[in-house]
């Protein structure tokens, strides 16, 4: 391969940045390099995100210098790697200033007038920072979010819960270092230290820093069990369970679990989805901050069921705290020989790797993950092949939420047909939810499936008269809107399939009548043309076009047959999209034309 | 010169095509079915010579038992599958992807299109005057070929072309997101400053006329390009001893453009510069 490299050298911070990850570099040619044994080009290539993540923490953006030097080391050709850099909206290709607030503007935010926020605090931008819009931070119940980024030797991040004019501007003078008082964990667990919780009984108890407290509590309990009854009967408590998938898609998990202990290619790789970016959503992200060695030891049990040997642990990018405390927990679990060669004495080998994302909600599909991971554009990949054949470097795969991978150990140390007792026939368990927008108090809450969303709402301080209420948004983005009338709802799949919702990935945003609907329609539609990856073309120019309508219908000017031509949109993005961003691109719209008789 | 399929023989299975029980090989996909059977379905992302992308979802058609509908070009008949390539749903998505393509991107010089236009009652003009596009400048950077990408439908097969499909050579790659997802070098570079090589196996492949010969290009924006006065005559490439096929399109007794015939067995329709743009001597 003759490939022609940017002119443009790399300054000296930006080799500083990449060899602290791969290494002081010695040799000038790609193909010749080592990278402290790591040949295989497939494995060199799955540095890629890395390394941009190291240049981007470093000096803030990514330089023509930066990226012909990674490309040089990674032998990866520069047209690829800027290929696989513009795809993430938290690297700039261009020189911006070091440090950023990124203002979120959806959904929960937005009723709290965060894009008003935004607004006020944009002027101050200038050239020591950048102050910009951010799609969901996954801190509802903290809204309105910022998150603010300082890139230089000492990266640093810090989240910014209930942010006002005054807390950005001083994030855009003093940076993430202003910002060390964080939120104690049981500030969005309202139920913390309440008896019969299951998979928020540790959140806001523990030190989620302490593996001692972790076992303290039953901690590595479950791990015991699993390889005192073996790795079948692991699989059959998961089955007999009847766990199904909590990231939104909602497969039965034994299945997926017995598909990919049953195939004999080797490695097989194990996938912990925690990319959770649904408009909304921000239950993995308490549960990694709160209880992370939980995460870690039901993938570790995971991995010894199914024949497992490397597990990762997508991360989105926005997470700084779930990070810092997953990375911990790996490491003291591996100084514990919980990670690790022949763990717990019973000769099985799992280790655990966080991956970062950089800002992309389509690599919250589980194939547009594998592409991420393997240093790919994140587009999702055509099924079949299904994930539990050829995935992650086309070997077997096994994807599962952080929530799906939680629920392991009750199953394990009370047995599937117990847990598969609480709850309903065709839902069982406790489910998390993410309730934000009109409540008094928001929060992740945990209740078992068929709990009704009156009952939910109550537990969550009440919610406004039928008179206020507007409606309440199940799913996300990607789910639906229930009238006030259908309140007393089941929150089970099946009630919410019966009412046109979904449960989707456990949001549950309350809508006050005093809300702008067609601003936050028009907000879900520019998520969806931002988010887009762009491969196919249904969804590529037709989130365009539904943003198009929705912007004629809300502000005008209206034409004739809009709202038809809305649906013919909706439709063809339903039928004929590659994955289910575009699939379900339509749906939040599509449900606040039928049941709130909005942009009527 | 037809390349012949080598390796053992593949055992055929039975599956449903609009209601008649049809027999392929397989590994075979519902495209390749369609086409055996004398169904013809659209096409624009699939290129004879390489993976299908599956991008474009024109030649969707509908899988029993399936929630969405399916991709002919890459989905593989399975024993049993229940397929329909004529139905409301399919119509209606290929209608759709075609106003979606033909409202955003400059469709003018893409064969066929006008006709599926028609033929499924597409009408881009209904999302209006201000609905984006991705018009932009031609670009032009060398004297060999023109990057026009107001008529480029991102159907990767330049891309695929251009990497490990063929050439190799890793030039251009999808950069962006979205809508604004677009084919470029590194930091959108200038070809000649990029790995391009100018085999022009890019623009073998473009099914929309984005990627074009410089000639074809000039004489177009001239008006004196006119394929009903040109002959395609098939040659063997002078400059070494591969033996590639040229076609040789050729106007006022002038090559106007070199092509290379996809189903030759030794080249698959690439060629290198000189084969592609070495031809000046022919005229001096």
């Amino acid at each position: 391969m003759d490939v022609r490299y940017p002119d443009a050298e790399p300054t000296v911070a930006e080799v500083e940045a990449l060899d602290s990850l791969l290494g002081v570099s010695t040799v000038s040619e790609g193909w010749q390099r080592d990278l402290g044994g790591v040949h295989r080009a497939a494995d060199m290539r799955s540095l890629l995100l890395p390394a941009l993540h190291a240049l981007n923490d470093r000096i803030g953006f990514i330089s023509q210098g930066g990226l012909g030097e990674l490309s040089r080391r990674l032998d990866v050709a520069p047209a690829e790697a800027y290929g696989v850099a513009s795809f993430y909206s938290l690297f700039s290709l261009e020189p911006v200033a070091p440090r950023t607030v990124h203002v979120c503007i959806d959904l929960a935010c937005a009723l709290v007038g965060g894009d008003r926020l935004l607004e006020e605090t944009a002027s101050d931008s200038d050239g020591s920072v950048r102050i910009i819009q951010s799609p969901c931070l996954g801190m509802c119940e903290q809204a309105p979010a910022a998150l603010v980024s300082d890139a230089g030797l000492h990266a640093h991040e810090a989240a910014i819960g209930r942010a006002t004019a005054v807390s950005i501007r001083r994030a855009a003078k003093l940076g993430a270092a202003a910002f060390t008082d964080e939120t104690p964990i049981a500030a969005a667990v309202p139920q913390a230290g309440n008896d019969g919780l299951s998979l928020l009984k540790r959140l806001g108890v523990v030190d989620p820093l302490s593996i001692d407290d972790y076992r303290r509590t039953g901690g590595y309990e479950a791990l015991r069990r699993a390889v005192a009854i073996g790795a079948a009967r692991v699989i059959d408590e998961v089955t007999a369970s009847k766990l199904v998938g909590r990231g939104g898609a909602a497969f039965p998990a034994g299945r997926k679990w017995a598909a990919v202990a049953s195939q004999p290619a080797r490695p097989k790789y194990l996938v912990c989805n925690a990319d959770e970016s649904e408009p909304g959503t921000f239950k993995d992200r308490v549960v990694m901050e709160g209880d992370p060695f939980a995460v870690i030891e039901s993938m570790t049990i995971a991995a010894f069921a199914t024949g497992c040997e490397q597990g990762y642990i997508y991360l989105r990018g926005e997470y700084p705290r779930a990070r810092r405390h997953l990375l911990n927990a790996i490491a003291v679990a591996r100084s514990r020989r919980l990670l690790g060669d022949n763990i717990m004495d019973a000769g099985f080998t799992f280790d655990i790797q966080v991956f970062r994302g950089a800002g992309a909600y389509i690599c919250g599909e589980e194939t547009a993950i594998f592409n991420s991971i393997e240093g790919y554009r994140g587009e999702p990949r055509s099924k079949p092949p299904f994930p539990v054949e050829a995935g992650l470097f086309a070997k077997p795969t096994l994807v599962n939420n952080v929530e799906t991978l939680v629920n392991v150990l009750p199953i394990i140390l009370g047995g599937g047909d117990a847990f598969a007792a609480v709850g309903t026939d065709g839902s069982a368990g406790t489910k998390l939810f993410c309730v934000s927008g009109s409540v008094a108090a928001p929060g992740v809450y945990e209740v078992p499936f068929g709990a009704t969303l009156a009952e939910l709402l109550i537990m969550a301080g009440g919610f406004p008269g039928p008179a206020q209420l507007r409606g309440v948004l199940l799913g996300g983005a990607a789910g639906g809107f229930v009238r006030p009338d259908q309140i007393d709802l089941p929150l089970t799949f099946e009630g919410a399939r019966a009412a046109g919702a979904t449960l989707g990935s456990g949001v549950v945003l309350v809508v006050d009548s005093a809300a702008d609907i067609s601003a936050l329609l028009r907000r879900i539609a520019a998520f969806f043309r931002d988010e887009s990856c762009g491969q196919c073309v249904p969804c590529r120019v037709g989130t365009v076009r539904q943003e198009e309508i929705v912007h004629r219908l809300t502000i005008g000017p209206r034409r004739d047959g809009d709202l038809a031509l809305l649906a013919e949109v909706g439709q063809v993005m339903k039928d004929a999209s590659i994955c289910g961003l575009g699939q379900t691109a339509s749906s939040a719209i599509e449900s606040a034309i039928q049941q709130l008789g909005a942009l009527s | 010169m037809t390349a012949t399929p080598v390796g053992p023989p593949r055992r055929l299975i039975e599956f449903t095509l609009d209601g008649t029980l049809t027999k392929v090989a397989d590994g075979d996909t519902i495209l390749t079915a369609c086409k055996s059977a004398g169904t013809e379905l659209p096409t624009l992302c699939y290129g004879e010579t390489l993976e299908p992308a599956n991008a474009c979802r024109v030649c969707v058609v509908e899988v029993e038992g399936a929630r969405v509908l399916a991709p002919a070009c890459s989905r593989k008949v399975e024993a049993g599958m229940v397929v329909t390539t004529d139905s409301e749903r399919t119509r209606h998505s290929r209608k759709m992807v075609l106003e979606f393509l033909g409202s955003s991107v400059d469709l003018s010089t893409t064969p066929h299109v006008n006709g599926w236009m028609h033929e499924y009652g597409a009408d881009p003009t209904r999302y209006g005057v201000n609905a984006a596009t991705v018009a932009q400048p031609v670009k032009v950077d060398n004297e060999l070929y023109v990057r026009d990408y107001s008529k480029c439908i991102m159907c990767y097969q330049c891309v695929d072309a251009c990497v490990e499909q063929w050439q190799n050579t890793f030039a251009i790659s999808a950069a962006g997101r979205g809508f604004a997802a677009h084919i470029a070098a590194e930091f959108d570079a200038a070809l000649p400053d990029s790995s391009c090589v100018f085999c022009g196996n890019c623009i073998q492949v473009c099914p929309t006329g984005a990627l074009m010969f410089s000639s074809e290009h000039k004489m177009r924006a001239e008006g004196t390009w006119d394929e009903t006065a040109q002959t395609v005559t098939d040659t063997i490439c002078p400059f070494c001893g591969v033996g590639c096929t040229l076609s040789l399109h050729v106007q006022d007794n002038t090559i106007v453009k070199v092509m290379s015939p996809e189903d030759h067995s030794v080249t698959s329709g690439n060629l290198c510069i000189k084969g592609r743009f070495g031809f000046q001597h022919v005229q001096n």
